[in-house]
């Protein structure tokens, strides 16, 4: 610095003295706060854990195997003997089937948004920052695919591709890479204009490492609180694809391939064939609340 | 078909000469969270009479603003508390119904914002907005209104005024945005006209123009008027009375030259002393040091001791009562008149 | 002083000597501003063709002097703030050039981007968005330094000393994130942000206009003090012709994105010569109720910078407009040194045709003094 000694004394009466009244927190910690008090969040976030949970250690909490079929026990009401949801129409046990069922469900309803998110938001940080031709090139083909319903997007594109869990998979994550691309571009595109990019620009930092200190930090919110969103349409339509064949196949248990088979059997068992149905029902109901609150909490002014 | 009057007979609603337009008693304004809870405004009173200008100068966070919309009711109810008592005319405000409200509200209360947009509906045409506004209000025929909201566009000086009826707001520049704001909240002859800051967005040529034209509304039509601004140049151009404000407290009123000629609060001193206006360039400006205060946590004194060169004990230990200095004027201060502020 | 330079250099301030950084001499301006120019396209149609174009900056030309401060005053949308990124290469120019201590920036033999990065800096408007909400304030401080090459800890260490220069005490500050400052607080590390590379050249774009009274005055001392500190030049830019009184050496008058005025500050305040310049001092409004504004000094607002007059840019607005202030357009003049007064008007230009040309004392209305006296305050 220059003369970094003279003028100290000078400069000193300018201090401003005052004592910090309010501890110090980051963003992060206030969303913490917040959601502290958010019962209703805080509950469901619980339940998505116990599911998780539950499918990650289904060899050990499910009382049968899932695959064990039985003509003697087929289409058996709730709290048969030991079957304690009773039993489908090859006679195997649904708690069970229920359990190892989420293994698949969550899986397909994971999986997809987290790659998407990655490629989505790459893509969309990229058009968002560079702007002009770039821009251009990546929305107007995300565009493209906004053209169709994503569950039919879904469907076409795993019907071409041929059934399974893979494909299927495969398929959400095209599905979903569109919207968290045109969500990571508008924030981005709204952060780059902001007085605090151009600052770091005028102190000559790099096109990487703004977006690394100072653009990612500020769009990472936005499309997060968006892809927690996704989780529980990814559910739904990774259940209806297995509905209708084409993502997880039999035997495997998968509580959207489960509500297909069970659908025949609606009218001589119709609690059992509803289980499955509820399973998805209350795992994507919870991703949903959660988003919400996470977006209520995160939506601080600053 | 009410026959509406013309413009040139424009002019307040009646009101007894005898009593005070509005009468503002003890006022408090809380903001709850589940965070915190903010004191906006401590107990404000004051009164004004018919035709009268009163300026409202304060810093950001002084309850201003604050103080003034609770007068139209304009805060968010399930947030705020509201305490005291404001009467305007024969209107209880905190009794009124919201029904009775959005009668008085255009109508004996009007509103006029720094930012025109915000009032203003971007998809309708000006004319077609200030039209609207007359026929709810008077019950008169939409060609009535129409023929009215002319008038009103020439009353404000907006040029070729025709034209201007057809245009949207987003067409007009900030200035006759401004001006197409006060002809709509002209439009019904309120008796009180309120203006947040309507010039500090302005450019300092189009500034001095609304000012001008603004008063001379006031003065032609009669109406009291609160004014409320962060800047003692535009309170000396307008003002009849001034009050200062600082934490939601009014700590000076008066006459506006008595108490922009002679302060007698420090703030109010330090204000005119820290304006770049009176200062030797080459030399510091006679800062107030230090921040406002934190509003969520006042202290039990004096909300200005912590900035003040002259507070002891007594101004930390008590909240200083109101004392009147002179005809007309009050000062909540310790130290005020004492030989201590005497330069 | 070099002992090669004889001839007398007039000034208004004096140019603090010993600066290593120094290359051109004391007489060398800081920053030399050449005929730049900035229009922004509009698009629009079907083709999203260009329909027209904002005339934001139009052939402006200045000179910095090493160690001043030049105060730039318009009213919105006079081009101000687009110069200011101009000046700092945020956005790229059309035409001219910008030459910083003797070298044009970007050029092949200039200096290179990255040093004139390091040596003019830029100080925002206090906004909501004028520092990473994300960021503790130190690191905000620290990352200038950081992507120059400078490492972690040191850039940490400095920002903490900057804080402390801009009267923030670090321990108490450093972590903070922007949501817990006050507007001058934010605006305090602002400015240490933009000190953290050491810059020559200050550019304050707006820099207390969003801040109270009682604040904006802190900074300006601050920013006072600073300058003579750090041996800074500055290039403040407000539309506050109180504030810039108060700072500035020189000022320089912006309307439609042309310079219609600069000069020395007194002679520009006591004797301005251009009539927009004097209807803006005009506007002021002073403290004492009895002087009143009565008659507005201009009436309407700027006209539209996409199609912008003819001629003079002011005539539309102008007392004293002519014919000839139509068809011509008036020139600024030659600008010799510190003490040049210039005003780009057809009255001030003897040769114009304008029919006042030459008889401007006359005609020209002196704009009332508008200060109350500190004395009469405090009586």
């Amino acid at each position: 610095m220059t003369d970094m000694s003279i003028g100290n004394a000078s400069l000193l009466r300018l201090a401003e003295e005052e004592a910090p009244a309010t501890k110090v927190r980051s963003y992060w910690q206030m969303v913490g706060y917040r959601l502290r008090y958010d019962y209703v969040t805080l509950f469901f976030a619980a339940l998505i854990i116990a599911i998780v949970l539950m499918s990650i250690f289904a060899p050990w909490i499910a009382p049968k195997d899932p695959y064990k079929t039985s003509m003697a026990f087929r289409l058996k009401p709730i709290a048969f003997r030991d079957f304690w949801l009773g039993t489908d129409e090859l006679g195997r046990d649904i708690l069970s089937r229920l359990i190892y069922g989420g293994r698949m469900s969550l899986l397909m309803g994971l999986v997809p948004v987290v790659i998407a998110t990655f490629i989505g938001g790459t893509l969309g940080v990229i058009a968002g920052f560079i702007g002009g031709s770039v821009n251009m090139m990546i929305m107007r083909t995300m565009d493209v695919f906004y053209a169709f319903p994503s569950i039919l997007l879904a469907v076409a594109i795993s019907g071409a591709m041929g059934g399974g869990m893979v494909n299927g998979m495969v398929a959400l994550t095209l599905v979903f890479i569109p919207p968290l691309c045109r969500i990571a571009e508008t924030a981005t595109t709204q952060v780059r204009n902001l007085d605090f990019v151009e600052a770091a620009r005028a102190s000559g930092g790099s096109t990487l490492s703004i977006v690394g200190t100072h653009i990612l930090g500020n769009v990472l919110g936005p499309i997060f609180i968006y892809a927690s969103g996704l989780v529980s349409v990814s559910i739904l339509i990774a259940s209806g694809l297995s509905f209708l064949g084409l993502g997880v196949e039999p035997p495997n248990p998968d509580w959207g391939l489960m509500l297909s088979t069970l659908r025949q059997s609606i009218y001589v068992n119709p609690i059992v064939c509803a289980l499955p149905g509820a399973m998805i029902f209350i795992t994507s109901l919870s991703f949903n609340l959660v988003s919400d609150g996470l977006r209520q909490a995160m939506d601080v002014r600053m | 078909m009410t026959k509406i009057s013309p413009v040139s007979t424009l002019s307040a609603a009646p009101v007894s000469a005898l009593q005070p337009l509005v009468e503002v008693e003890n006022l408090t304004v809380k903001f709850v969270s589940r965070e915190a809870t903010v004191n906006a405004v401590n107990g404000v009173s004051f009164v004004i009479n018919p035709g009268e200008v009163l300026c409202i100068i304060g810093e950001s966070g002084s309850g201003k603003s604050v103080t003034m919309r609770a007068l139209m009711r304009l805060l968010p109810m399930n947030k705020t508390r509201i305490g005291g008592h404001m009467r305007v005319g024969e209107h209880e405000i905190l009794k009124l119904t919201d029904r009775q409200l959005s009668t008085i509200r255009g109508s004996t209360i009007s509103m006029i914002f720094q930012e025109p947009m915000t009032a203003l509906d971007p998809v309708y045409t000006i004319g077609h907005q200030i039209a609207e506004t007359v026929v709810r209000h008077e019950g008169c025929s939409y060609a009535d209104g129409m023929k009215r909201a002319l008038e009103l566009l020439e009353f404000v000086k907006v040029p070729s005024a025709e034209r201007r009826l057809k245009a949207f707001p987003h067409e007009l520049s900030g200035g006759l945005r401004q001006r197409a704001m006060i002809a709509m909240a002209l439009s019904c002859r309120p008796s009180l006209l309120l203006a947040d800051e309507p010039t500090t967005a302005l450019d300092a040529t189009v500034q001095i123009q609304v000012l001008v034209l603004l008063r001379k509304l006031q003065v032609d039509m009669g109406m009291s008027m609160i004014f409320v601004t962060h800047d003692l140049g535009v309170a000396a151009q307008i003002a009849d009375r001034v009050a200062v404000m600082y934490a939601g407290r009014i700590i000076e009123s008066g006459p506006v030259k008595d108490v922009l000629m002679n302060p007698q609060h420090p703030y109010t001193r330090g204000m005119l002393a820290s304006s770049v206006h009176s200062a030797t360039r080459g030399e510091d400006i006679e800062a107030i040091p230090g921040s406002p205060p934190d509003m969520r946590r006042l202290s039990s004194g004096c909300a200005f001791a912590p900035r003040c060169a002259y507070a002891d004990d007594a101004c930390r230990a008590a909240i200083p009562p109101e004392t009147v200095p002179g005809p007309g004027r009050t000062v909540c201060c310790f130290k005020a008149g004492a030989t201590a502020l005497a330069s | 002083m070099d002992p090669i330079e004889t001839r007398p250099v007039p000034q208004l301030t004096t140019v603090p000597t010993g600066d290593p950084r120094d290359r051109g001499g004391p007489a060398q301006p800081l920053l030399i501003v050449n005929n730049l120019q900035k229009h922004f396209p509009i698009r629009g149609g079907v083709l999203n063709r260009v329909v027209g174009k904002v005339r934001a900056v139009d052939d402006v030309s200045f000179n910095v002097m090493k160690g001043e401060t030049l105060g730039v005053v318009g009213e919105s949308g006079c081009g101000k703030s687009t110069l200011a990124r101009l000046l700092m290469h945020l956005i790229d120019y059309d035409a001219g050039e910008v030459i910083f201590d003797g070298e044009a920036v970007g050029a092949m033999r200039g200096i290179s981007m990255k040093d004139f990065r390091k040596a003019m800096q830029m100080v925002f408007q206090d906004s909501f968005s004028s520092l990473n909400p994300r960021l503790p304030i130190e690191d905000s401080i620290a990352y200038g330094p950081i992507v120059h090459g400078v490492a972690k800890a040191e850039a940490k260490a400095t920002a903490r000393e900057l804080l402390a220069k801009v009267g923030l005490r670090p321990d108490l500050f450093a972590q903070r994130y922007p949501h817990e400052l006050s507007g001058g607080q934010k605006q305090r590390v602002n400015i240490a942000r933009a000190l953290a590379l050491q810059p020559r050249l200050l550019i304050l774009d707006e820099a207390v206009s969003a801040l109270d009274k009682s604040v904006e005055a802190q900074v300006l001392n601050l920013l006072r003090h600073l300058k003579r500190h750090f041996n800074l030049t500055y290039v403040f830019i407000s539309h506050d012709l109180d504030v810039v009184q108060y700072i500035s050496d020189r000022v320089l008058v912006m309307y439609l994105g042309e310079v219609v005025e600069i000069g020395p500050v007194d002679a520009i305040y006591s004797a301005p010569k251009h009539p927009y310049t004097r209807a803006l001092l005009a506007s002021r409004l002073s403290f004492d109720p009895e002087d009143r504004v009565e008659e507005p000094p201009l009436t309407g607002d700027p006209p539209n910078p996409i199609a912008p007059p003819s001629g003079c840019r002011f005539r539309t607005r102008c007392p004293m407009a002519e014919g000839i202030c139509a068809e011509k357009v008036p020139p600024l003049g030659k600008w010799i040194d510190q003490l040049s007064h210039l005003a780009a008007c057809h009255v001030e230009d003897p040769g114009s045709g304008h029919t006042m040309a030459g008889k401007t004392a006359l005609s020209r209305p002196s704009p009332a003094p508008k200060h109350a006296p500190k004395a009469k305050l405090s009586a």
